[in-house]
C-alpha cells in the first residue's frame, strides 16, 4: 500500500505523466461538476424551503458557502503543494501551487461578493463587518500577497519557493486570524443574523448545499488541472514530448 | 594527497538555460583549481554551488569523501568563501568588520585581527571607517579573512578585483603557500595566474559540455 | 600578502588557529558577534532610531487633525490609533532589515557560516526590536497623553506593546527576507505582512480597550504571549529559508 503510494507520488512528479493522467481525468471531473452544480442550484433555488426569518434571500448561501469553503481549502492545498515543492523539489507541485492562487482568490472574491449581496436585504448595507466576511477579506489579502510575490521574482524557481514559504506562513496564521477576528467581532457587534451559523438547518436545506460543495470541489479540480497543464506546457516547452505534442496538433 | 572536495555529475540550470552538465571534478589537498570560461557560462554559479549558496543543482558534492549534505556545518567550518561583494560594512572600521567575521568562527582575539590586517598592508588603517578607504582596500580587508580563519578550503570569486599589481603578486603567493601547506583553492579570475604549483582548470561554456583538463 | 618582516608571528598565528579547528565554532558567539556589529552600526547611524519614532509621532498627530480634536472622541480611538501607528512604523523600518547585508555581501557570509541561519536571523531581529520596537513602546504612553487615552489604559498600552512589538519584528522579518533579493520591492513587503499583523493588532488594541473599560486583561496578554512564542519559534526558521531563496536571485 505504502509502496504503491510512493511510486504514485514519484510518478506525479513527472510533468509528462501528470499531463497525460490529468488529460484523462478532466472530462470525468468536468461532467461531475456540471451535473452536481446544476442539480444543486436547481434544488437549492427552486425546491429548498425558504428561511423562516430571511425568506428567499438566504438562498445565496448555495453559492456563498461553497465558495467560502473552497477559498479556505484552496489556500491549504496551495500551501501543501508549495511545501511538497519546497521539500522534495518537485516541479509539478510548484506548478500546482502557482495554479491554485488565482482560483482561490476568485473563490474568495465570490464569497465576499455574495456576502455583500446577501447583506443588502438582510442588514440594509452592502458591507458589514461580519466575522466571516472580515476573515474572508483578510484571506483575499493573503491571496493577493502570494500572487504579488509570485510575479515579483524573475526566476520561476525562486518565485515558487518564496510563495510556498509565504503560503505556509499564511496557513499557520489563518486559524489565528480567524480566531482573533471572531473574538473581535463578538466584542464589537453581537450580530443578530449570521450568514451560516443557523440553529440546525433541516435536511431539505443542507442537502442541496452539500451537493453544491462537492460540485464546487469538482469544478476546482477541473480548473486546477487545466491551469497546471497550461503551466506544464509553458515550462516544458523545450522538452521532446511537448514538441511532439505540438507538432501532433499541427 | 587527500581528497578535499569533489563533485559528481554536477549540472545547473538557471531560468531554463543549461549552464553546465555532467561536470565531475576532484580537488585534492594542495591543488589550485581555476574555473575558467567566457562571461555568462556559469563560473560564479558553480562557485556558489560549491560554497553551498546555490541549492539548485543536480549531482553531488563530497567533502573529504563524505557527502556535504550529510554534515553541512562541518563543511562550512572548513570553508572560506570570498564572493563578488567583499562583505564589508562601510560604517565600521576594518577591525570591527573583522571582529564580526571572527565571531562567526573563533573566539575574539584582537591581536590576531591586527596581525591579519598587517598581512594585507592595512597597518594604520585599523581604526578608520571603511568608507574612507578605497575599493582595493576594501578587498584587502576581505582578504584579511584568509589569515583569520584557517580553513583548508578556499573558494574565491575574482579575488584580484580592484587589487593593484603588487597586491596581485602577493595574493598569488598566498594561494601558492596555502596549497603548499595542504590547503585547496578554487577560484575564478580573468587574470593570468602565475603560480609555482600546478594549476588545474575547469573550462566552462564549451559546446554545452564541460570537462576538466590539466593546464 | 605574507609579511616577510614577521614570518615567525605568522606561523604562530597559523598554529593557534589550527589548534582551535578541533573545537566546534559557537553559535552563541556568532549570535552575540552579529548583535554587537549591528548595534554598532545603528549607533553609527543614529537617525535610523529616530526616523521610525518621528513617523510614529507624525502618524498619530494626523488623526486629531484629520478627524476631530475632541477629547472624548480621541479617547475612544486612542488605543487603535496608537497601535496602528506603531505597527506601521515597525513595518516601514523592517524593509531594510537585510538589505544592507545583501548588498555588501555579508549576508552570504552569514549563510555559509556554520551556524543555524535562524539564530543569525534572531540576532538581527533582536537588534531591530531594540532600536525600533522598544523605543516605540517607550514613546507610546507620551503620545497616549496627546490622544487623551484614559488613565487606566497607560499601563496596559505599554505592556501590550512590549509584548506585541517583538512579534511584529519577528513576523515582519519573514517579509523582509522574502523581498530582499528583489530589485523593486516598493510596497510589496507591506502587502505581504500587514494581513499577518491583524491578530496582534486586534489583541493589542483589545487589551487596552478592556483595561479602559475596567475588564480583565490577563487573557489578552496571555494570547499575545502565545503569539509571541509561536513567532519566536517559527518566524526565524521561515525567514532563514526565505533568505536562502533570496540569495538565489
Amino acid at each position: 500500500m505504502w509502496k504503491t503510494f510512493v511510486a504514485w507520488f514519484h510518478r506525479m512528479g513527472s510533468p509528462k505523466w501528470f499531463y497525460e493522467i490529468t488529460g484523462r481525468w478532466i472530462p470525468w471531473f468536468a461532467a461531475a461538476a456540471v451535473l452536481l452544480i446544476t442539480v444543486g442550484t436547481t434544488w437549492g433555488l427552486a425546491f429548498a424551503p425558504a428561511d423562516y426569518q430571511q425568506g428567499n434571500s438566504f438562498r445565496i448561501i448555495y453559492i456563498h458557502v461553497p465558495a467560502a469553503i473552497l477559498a479556505q481549502s484552496i489556500f491549504f492545498a496551495m500551501a501543501i503543494a508549495g511545501g511538497i515543492g519546497l521539500i522534495w523539489k518537485m516541479k509539478v507541485a510548484d506548478m500546482v501551487a502557482k495554479s491554485c492562487a488565482p482560483i482561490g482568490a476568485t473563490m474568495t472574491f465570490i464569497a465576499l461578493f455574495t456576502g455583500a449581496v446577501w447583506g443588502k436585504p438582510t442588514w440594509g448595507a452592502w458591507w458589514v463587518w461580519d466575522a466571516r466576511l472580515t476573515s474572508m477579506l483578510i484571506l483575499l489579502f493573503l491571496y493577493f500577497g502570494v500572487i504579488a510575490l509570485q510575479s515579483a521574482f524573475d526566476s520561476k524557481q525562486s518565485a515558487a519557493r518564496a510563495s510556498a514559504i509565504l503560503s505556509l506562513v499564511g496557513v499557520v496564521n489563518i486559524p489565528i486570524i480567524k480566531y482573533s477576528v471572531d473574538w473581535w467581532n463578538t466584542l464589537h457587534q453581537p450580530a443578530t443574523f449570521k450568514l451560516t451559523e443557523k440553529p440546525a438547518m433541516p435536511p431539505e436545506m443542507w442537502m442541496p448545499l452539500l451537493v453544491m460543495v462537492i460540485g464546487f470541489y469538482c469544478f476546482f479540480a477541473v480548473v486546477l488541472m487545466m491551469r497546471t497543464r497550461n503551466e506544464i506546457l509553458e515550462r516544458e516547452k523545450r522538452t521532446q514530448w511537448v514538441q511532439g505534442l505540438l507538432s501532433e496538433k499541427g | 594527497m587527500q581528497e578535499l572536495l569533489s563533485g559528481q555529475g554536477l549540472a545547473c540550470e538557471r531560468d531554463d538555460r543549461l549552464l553546465f552538465s555532467d561536470l565531475d571534478f576532484k580537488l585534492h589537498c594542495g591543488d589550485v583549481l581555476q574555473i575558467a570560461g567566457p562571461n555568462g557560462t556559469g563560473k560564479t554559479s558553480l562557485l556558489r554551488i560549491l560554497a553551498g549558496l546555490l541549492p539548485d543543482f543536480d549531482g553531488e558534492l563530497f567533502f573529504k569523501g563524505q557527502p556535504v549534505a550529510d554534515d553541512p556545518d562541518h563543511f562550512r567550518e572548513n570553508l572560506l568563501f570570498i564572493g563578488h561583494q567583499p562583505g564589508i560594512k562601510l560604517n565600521l572600521t576594518p577591525e570591527e568588520n573583522l571582529r564580526w567575521y571572527q565571531s562567526l568562527y573563533h573566539p575574539a582575539d584582537t591581536d590576531h585581527i591586527y596581525h591579519a590586517l598587517a598581512q594585507v598592508k592595512l597597518t594604520g588603517f585599523e581604526d578608520v571607517p571603511c568608507y574612507t578607504l578605497s575599493a582595493g582596500q576594501h578587498r584587502r580587508v576581505a582578504l584579511a579573512r584568509l589569515f583569520l580563519h584557517a580553513a583548508p578550503l578556499w573558494i574565491l570569486d575574482e579575488p584580484f578585483t580592484a587589487i593593484d599589481q603588487g597586491g596581485v603578486k602577493e595574493i598569488e603567493q598566498l594561494i601558492a603557500d596555502h596549497a603548499q601547506q595542504g590547503g585547496g583553492v578554487i577560484l575564478t579570475t580573468h587574470h593570468n595566474l602565475s603560480l609555482p604549483t600546478e594549476l588545474n582548470v575547469i573550462q566552462l561554456g564549451q559546446s554545452h559540455q564541460s570537462e576538466t583538463e590539466q593546464a | 600578502m605574507a609579511n616577510d618582516a614577521n614570518p615567525q608571528l605568522a606561523h604562530e598565528k597559523q598554529r593557534v588557529v589550527r589548534r582551535e579547528d578541533g573545537v566546534r565554532t559557537s553559535s552563541w558567539r556568532a549570535f552575540t558577534g552579529t548583535l554587537k556589529r549591528d548595534l554598532l552600526l545603528v549607533f553609527r547611524r543614529r537617525s535610523d532610531i529616530v526616523n521610525p519614532l518621528l513617523f510614529f509621532t507624525i502618524a498619530v498627530t494626523l488623526f486629531p487633525l484629520g478627524i476631530s480634536p475632541e477629547s472624548d472622541f480621541l479617547a475612544q480611538i486612542a488605543a487603535g490609533v496608537l497601535w496602528v501607528a506603531a505597527l506601521l512604523a515597525t513595518l516601514l523600518s523592517l524593509d531594510s532589515l537585510f538589505q544592507q547585508d545583501m548588498a555588501d555581501g555579508s549576508l552570504e557570509q552569514l549563510v555559509i557560516s556554520p551556524h543555524p541561519l535562524a539564530v543569525m536571523v534572531l540576532s538581527k531581529v533582536l537588534v531591530h526590536w531594540l532600536v525600533t520596537g522598544l523605543p516605540l513602546t517607550l514613546l507610546a504612553p507620551l503620545l497616549g497623553v496627546m490622544m487623551f487615552l484614559p488613565d487606566d489604559g497607560f499601563g496596559i498600552l505599554f505592556l501590550s506593546l512590549l509584548l506585541g512589538t517583538p512579534t511584529l519584528s519577528l513576523v515582519g522579518a519573514i517579509g523582509a527576507a522574502l523581498t530582499v533579493g528583489l530589485r523593486r520591492t516598493g510596497v510589496l513587503m507591506t502587502l505581504l505582512i500587514l494581513p499577518l499583523y491583524i491578530p496582534v493588532l486586534i489583541f493589542g488594541t483589545g487589551s487596552v480597550i478592556a483595561a479602559v473599560n475596567g475588564m480583565a486583561v490577563a487573557g489578552h496578554l496571555a494570547i499575545m504571549g502565545a503569539m509571541f512564542m509561536t513567532a519566536l519559534v517559527l518566524a526565524p526558521l521561515a525567514a532563514g529559508a526565505a533568505l536562502r531563496i533570496s540569495l538565489n536571485g
